[in-house]
């Protein structure tokens, strides 16, 4: 475990519809931007231990598409998609994203690295178009959350056996 | 999640962002109703209206000082709104441990190159 050398996540509503998530990394910020952008590292990271990552596409221009689906441990497959807007490497992405299963609400994320002394913090800024699409993606974010915890327990149960 | 009308719930009471500066100006400690006027640079009325809601759903007391009326923020009452986040930031903060593992290594990588 390197938990004392990274931060933990930071997340705030700065308006109605905003979420802004921020991290520190204990590694340099071109490092941080590589993992992110990256089909195969994305795969690594992205999924967590929720599921299976079967499609990463990054077409990393301006106007090119991005699009990541997950089998969900529970067999849902989960997708988002989006369009680069704004690309400065190593230090700002802006990008539009769509949950598949719920097209109408776009939003608009930038993610921006800042590096000092070797570490990297890591903002990302989700701008809804409503309260009620950000108050839907927090959720979203609660149900994995109580599924984590299930799951938890299940195993918990089974040592118990 | 189905949600109350402005009077009865704290997630929509704290919608409105002059009633989240409110907070925010009470987080530190209680202040007379005039103090809040001015910091807001608000009408009184408004300013009454929005301590009305935010006393209606428990997120902020008020007790008599004299001739002043102190309000302070009550924290327990924000609690499910915290919650409410917190799960989605342990969704994230998984997904970050993960990048952190592809970090190390990407840095390993790179000292031996």
């Amino acid at each position: 475990m390197m938990a004392a050398s990274s931060g933990t996540a930071r997340v705030t509503l700065p308006s109605d519809t905003r979420i802004l998530i921020t991290r520190e990394f204990a590694a340099p910020r071109h490092l941080v931007y590589r993992a992110w952008t990256t089909p195969e590292l994305i795969k690594r990271w992205w999924p967590a231990n929720r599921g299976k990552m079967t499609v990463a596409e990054v077409d990393l221009r301006v106007g090119g598409r991005w699009r990541y689906v997950m089998i969900a441990d529970g067999g849902l497959e989960v997708a988002f998609h989006g369009e680069y807007r704004e690309i400065v490497p190593n230090e700002r992405l802006v990008s539009t994203e769509v949950f598949e299963l719920v097209p109408d609400a776009e939003a608009v994320d930038t993610l921006t690295l800042t590096e000092q002394g070797g570490r990297t913090t890591l903002t990302i800024l989700v701008q809804h178009q409503t309260r009620e699409h950000r108050d839907a993606h927090i959720e979203s974010g609660m149900e994995a959350g109580l599924q984590d915890a299930l799951d938890l327990l299940e195993q918990v149960a089974v040592t118990l056996r | 999640m189905a949600r109350a009308a402005t009077t009865s719930d704290a997630f929509n009471a704290i919608a409105e962002p002059q009633r989240r500066q409110i907070l925010d100006l009470l987080a530190p400690g209680e202040l007379p109703v005039n103090d809040l006027v001015a910091l807001l640079g608000l009408g009184q009325p408004q300013v009454s209206k929005h301590l009305k809601v935010l006393r209606e759903v428990g997120l902020v007391d008020v007790r008599e000082d004299g001739r002043q009326r102190l309000y302070r923020i009550n924290g327990r009452r924000l609690k499910p709104v915290h919650d409410w986040v917190s799960n989605y930031r342990q969704a994230w903060e998984e997904r970050f441990e993960a990048l952190d593992q592809v970090l190390n290594e990407l840095k390993a990588q790179e000292k031996r190159t």
